[in-house]
């Protein structure tokens, strides 16, 4: 069983072993209580098989809201330590323990949080945006998200069986080398990513053909939503760039199995080369994220301001603007590595030029509210306070472009409540809004508004109480990942911090007691009109839910915000022929595949060399299987979808 | 659930008391914006200006985003309902402007102060410059002065008011040289030798740690810059002569095997070449 | 399922192109795979700059001027740009429905890209026998991820050539299997570009 062995359980580790016992006893209970409900065959026919968008895009975004709440508490876990432990004191988590903490904080919030959550609602909407009935290639899909699950499934249990690694969420060399991490801590890591990173990418050729291939007749470039712009442009980034991430800790992973000498130390390894390569990864992941961010913001002010957003031409440069560049400008992120001047100026310079669309983008956002009726729904809430607080998050940005700048607050917790501003302020807020916008839409009712309210102000308010002493603490010279400090001045700062986290913890808990709360009463929020918002896309021309095809004929586009267009002209006409359409059916490949991916993952993690050539065997012998069997589709006929149409014409008057 | 002008208005306030607080509750400044060198306050300056000039756009947008969304609600029945403006050249024009002026200007900013504060860039003064050879173990820090022969472990000693030629490696791992009060920080890397150039204008006692995680001991690497009077500094010098071991072979050895949280010492000797074999050392594995 | 509303739409020539709907699955399909290749190129790009960045660095070991035979290489590279040429006969044979010559193409194909592979694995035994594996030194592990993973693309492809062909003879030259064909011939010719460049950067200019 390779380096597999029941030390790997961490039974002398009391916080550990409870959160390993928590876990198992919740994932375990929760498989019990599945199995005792008898829910196993409709969860496999609806949801675990299924190929479609709509599904899938829910099912990511399930898997994020999970992972928040696991990222979140290894947040808090680094505010408690850090608010008691200064002075002499040790606080209550031992460096080992720390160090694995902030690491899996950053990679489950980055990789297993907000970009599912963008992926999922990417997913979800897109082709209901473009009139169309499913992505270009729904197997793959699925197989992306079940990819994706499973790198979650490995990095959490790592906290039961082994550790995880502890070199920060990029897992820098030499640090991260055989050498000076000989557990199985990085392997973790390293697999994880790497299998959700092939299912991230596929999302991202799925999302780039879809978008570029497949749209309803009359949608031209131009008349396309801004969200599926940025979708796209978030897309293309996937593709460009995560291969790159592959190849890079592809050359790790053979540093630590083969002994190869990439990073090394010894053998002419360069360590500069993983700090290039993991950044010109790292700077459009980002961008990836936030982009999809900026496209939610578009459809939720425009919704609620009651007119176009402004602008759509320049959105749509802009946009494209920031895709491109966000490959230029890398090298900000290790200005401190001693380039030369010429280098860190031109770098610098492209980060700040950057700055030119992200802005156009704020005061397009600001003049479509301008003269707008604006209601004070909760994803408009999000809106406005992505808005502020986006600016803030820019500013230290731009701040810390420029290289002497950045040459006393690189690493800092400057550096630190930087990019929590504007990942929490632009993806954490923008996810949230779109979460609150399009849940009618996925399920036929609305979200209680008075919690989602309670949530918003908490995390708003908490963001602030949380990172704003981070930033004067940064100034004041304090530095990230420390696990202890000697400075009492900088405790008083770590306390208002930690408030800050609890009053977040409020607004976590307030969204699930939303979710709770919505679902028990659903029907006092019931939509049956398809349109709760009175919105302006596609997507909201369908039923809530829609039926499985998305339209029983692609809409005949004529105009930008074509649903808009369609309720100023009197009302969508229901068509005058239906043809008969074909559905796939449902696959087990991607479920399947993804098993198999967690069995090779742990096998190589664990050195057993068996299971894991087992493992990837079965994992092929899959891809061919299915790829042998005949594909199924299945028709429904022109009648039936005509009958639909009817009834819910009927339904909603 | 309305929101009210005022509440937010309210929050406002309050977040801006928080950070006022924050920065003149303590009496003094410290850390970054309390330099106590050249560079440091160049550097200081710049973060100044930059935060200033990005302010002037900034501000106003937050204002005006917090104004629109108010004056502009549904139930406002004086505001003004434009539902199918969404395109206006002059706006967009202004638009464009306005951040590529701000980062025209930042550039020429972010240019002139990488040329004159890149860390590799010797500080001119009257006063000779002393040079340390530094190496960053797990965990404590190494400071060799090859032209005084001797070495100290987290403590650094230089003359008040001359510059400080760093040469910077790392026998393990990467890490950061960091000093907050007197500026730029610079990554220590295995094989490889940086350079930064520091000043301490006046005598006093400096903290500094590594900036870059580098394991598990990483919190305990903290170091402090004790800048003498030229007079002290001999003094220091010549206790230093007079006692306690030399850096050689063994002794580093002792010293480079992993521990947490180091005591300060000092060697009366040491080879000047030592900075070099540890280098070639590093990577010869 | 999101076929056109009707393929005359489609190719109705007054409504530009990107208004037209849709597009058929056959330009979607091989639109998909051709953007997969691109991101196939940005893997080995990744990897071409760590090449770059490595090719000096030997350690004191042997670097390509030493190791290389670039006789070889040549008759390898032979191998591989002509079975590229019968990949693209067979696939046109297919689209012509004459199945034995779909059949010899295929066979060809599948014999040059084995025979690529023997030799480079000769070769890199023949390095590894002397002391030249890829933990000896930076340059080496650089080269042999690089050429390794082309090397493995070349296996995987002949593997989905079997595939192929067992789908095609079981099946018949259905649509989608025709499909396959086409994303599996533009997989091979995308090989042939990354031999092209590793050929010139790695062994052309390191064996001077």
């Amino acid at each position: 069983m390779g380096k597999l062995s029941w030390d790997a359980i961490p039974i002398h580790q009391p916080i550990p072993m409870a959160a390993s016992l928590f876990v198992t006893f919740a994932v375990f209970g929760t498989l019990g209580l599945v199995t005792w409900k008898r829910w196993w065959p409709y969860l496999w026919r609806e949801w675990l098989t299924s190929v479609d968008h709509k599904r899938i895009g829910v099912m990511y975004v399930l898997l994020a809201l999970v992972l928040l709440l696991r990222g979140f508490i290894d947040a808090i876990m680094m505010r408690s330590q850090l608010a008691i432990a200064a002075g002499g004191a040790a606080g209550y988590l031992p460096p080992e323990h720390y160090d694995q903490i902030f690491s899996a904080h950053g990679t489950i919030m980055i990789f297993f949080m907000a970009m599912p959550f963008m992926i999922g609602l990417m997913n979800f909407v897109v082709p209901l945006q473009l009139g169309v009935r499913d992505v270009a290639f729904p197997v793959l899909n699925a197989i992306s998200f079940w990819l994706t699950a499973s790198g979650a499934l490995l990095v959490n249990v790592s906290l039961v069986i082994g550790e995880f690694a502890r070199t920060g969420w990029l897992a820098y060399p030499p640090l991260s080398e055989l050498q000076f991490s000989p557990g199985v801590g990085v392997d973790y890591y390293l697999w994880a990513l790497q299998i959700s990173g092939i299912g991230t990418l596929l999302a991202g050729i799925n999302m780039v053909t879809t978008i570029l291939k497949l749209r309803a007749p009359g949608m031209s470039y131009m008349r396309m939503p801004v969200f599926c712009w940025t979708a796209l442009a978030s897309s293309m980034l996937i593709v460009a760039a995560f291969p790159i991430l592959t190849a890079t800790f592809g050359m790790l992973l053979l540093d630590r199995y083969v002994g190869m000498h990439f990073f090394t130390n010894g053998g002419g390894g360069n360590v500069m080369l993983y700090f290039n390569l993991i950044w010109a990864w790292g700077h459009p992941e980002v961008y990836i994220l936030i982009l999809p961010a900026f496209g939610i913001f578009s459809e939720v002010i425009a919704t609620f301001s009651g007119k176009a957003l402004f602008g759509y031409r320049s959105m749509v440069l802009a946009t494209l603007a920031i895709c491109v560049l966000s490959f230029m400008v890398w090298l900000h992120h290790f200005f401190t590595m001693g380039a030369g001047a010429n280098v860190n100026a031109f770098f610098g310079i492209m980060s700040m030029i950057i700055a030119v669309p992200t802005g156009v983008k704020l005061f397009n956002w600001l003049f479509t509210l301008f003269r707008g009726r604006i209601r004070y729904e909760v994803p408009l809430l999000w809106a406005i306070g992505f808005m502020v607080t986006f600016v803030i998050g820019g500013v230290t940005g731009v701040l810390m472009a420029v290289p002497p700048a950045d040459f006393v607050l690189h690493n800092s917790l400057f550096l630190v409540a930087h990019f929590h501003n504007v990942i929490i302020g632009g993806v954490l807020f923008g996810a949230m809004a779109g979460y609150n916008y399009w849940f009618p839409k996925a399920f036929g009712f609305t979200l209680d508004k008075r919690l989602g309210l309670i949530s918003f102000w908490c995390w708003l308010i908490g963001f602030y109480l949380a990172f704003i002493p981070l930033y004067l603490v940064g100034l004041l010279g304090m530095t990230r990942r420390m696990q202890h400090y000697a400075d009492l001045s900088w405790q008083p700062y770590m306390i208002v911090a930690e408030a800050g986290a609890v009053i977040i913890l409020c607004g976590i808990v307030a969204t699930i007691a939303q979710l709770v709360i919505s679902i028990r009463t659903r029907e006092r929020r019931r939509d049956r009109s398809g349109d709760p918002w009175n919105a302006r896309t596609l997507e909201w021309s369908t039923a809530s839910p829609p039926p499985g095809y998305n339209f029983a004929v692609l809409p005949q586009v004529k105009s930008l915000d074509a649903f808009w267009s369609m309720k100023q002209q009197g009302g969508i006409a229901l068509p005058q022929r239906y043809d008969s359409i074909e559905i796939p059916k449902n696959s087990a490949n991607g479920f399947v595949t993804a098993f198999f991916a967690v069995v090779t993952g742990f096998a190589l993690i664990w050195h057993i060399w068996w299971m894991a050539i087992l493992g990837l065997l079965c994992a092929a012998l899959t891809l061919f299987a299915f790829g042998w069997i005949k594909r199924v589709e299945h028709e429904v006929s022109g009648a039936q979808l005509a009958e639909a149409d009817r009834s819910r014409l009927r339904g909603s008057t | 659930m309305r929101d009210s002008y005022l509440t937010r208005l309210g929050r406002a306030c309050a977040l801006v008391a928080i950070a006022t607080q924050g920065l003149f509750g303590n009496c003094r400044a410290q850390g970054v914006l309390d330099p106590q060198g050249p560079i440091g306050s160049a550097e200081r300056l710049i973060l100044l200006n930059a935060t200033a000039i990005m302010l002037v756009v900034a501000l106003p947008v937050i204002v005006l985003t917090l104004a629109f969304a108010w004056w502009y609600r549904a139930s406002n029945q004086r505001a003004t309902h434009w539902p199918d403006w969404s395109y206006s050249g002059q706006v967009e024009l202004v638009v464009w402007s306005i951040p590529a002026m701000v980062v025209i200007l930042l550039s020429g900013v972010a240019w002139t102060g990488s040329h004159l504060l890149d860390p590799a860039q010797k500080i001119p003064s009257e006063s000779a410059p002393i040079r340390v050879e530094v190496v960053s173990l797990d965990w404590k820090w190494l400071f060799i002065y090859p032209d005084q022969r001797i070495a100290t472990v987290n403590e650094l000693m230089v003359p008040a008011g001359a510059p400080i030629e760093l040469t910077l490696t790392s026998a393990t791992v990467m890490n950061a040289f960091f000093v907050p009060q007197l500026g730029s920080q610079i990554y220590t890397m295995p094989g490889m030798a940086t350079r930064l150039n520091l000043l301490a204008d006046h005598p006093g006692d400096f903290p500094g740690l590594s900036s870059h995680f580098s394991g598990d001991g990483f919190s305990d690497m903290r170091f402090v810059v004790h800048a003498l009077s030229a007079a002290e500094f001999s003094a220091w010098l010549a206790r230093t002569r007079d006692q306690g071991t030399g850096l050689d072979a063994d002794s580093y050895a002792q010293l480079a095997r992993t521990g947490g949280a180091a005591p300060i010492q000092t060697y009366r000797s040491v080879d000047p070449k030592l900075f070099q074999h540890i280098m070639h050392e590093t990577v010869e594995q | 399922m999101n076929a056109p509303s009707t393929a005359a739409d489609f190719a109705e020539p007054s409504i530009p192109l990107s208004a037209r709907g849709p597009a058929p699955v056959r330009i979607v399909v091989a639109y998909g795979f051709w953007i997969f290749l691109l991101s196939d190129i940005i893997m080995f790009s990744a990897l071409f700059a760590s090449y770059a960045v490595l090719s000096g660095q030997t350690a004191g070991g042997p670097s390509g001027h030493d190791l290389f035979e670039l006789r070889h290489v040549g008759i390898e590279t032979l191998c591989l740009l002509f079975s590229s040429y019968t990949c693209g006969l067979g696939v046109l044979a297919v689209e012509r429905r004459r199945m034995k010559g779909f059949y010899v193409a295929f066979a060809l194909t599948f014999v040059l890209g084995a025979t690529f592979l023997g030799l480079e694995v000769s070769e890199f035994a023949r390095m590894i026998g002397q002391g030249a594996g890829p933990s000896r030194s930076a340059f080496l592990s650089a080269f042999f991820s690089l050429v390794g993973l082309h090397g493995v693309h070349v296996s995987i492809g002949l593997l989905w050539m079997c595939f192929m062909t067992g789908q095609i003879t079981v099946r018949g030259p259905l649509d989608f299997v025709r499909r396959r064909l086409l994303c599996f011939s533009l997989f091979w010719h995308a090989l042939d570009i990354i031999w092209v460049a590793l050929l010139t950067m790695v062994y052309l200019m390191g064996a001077r």
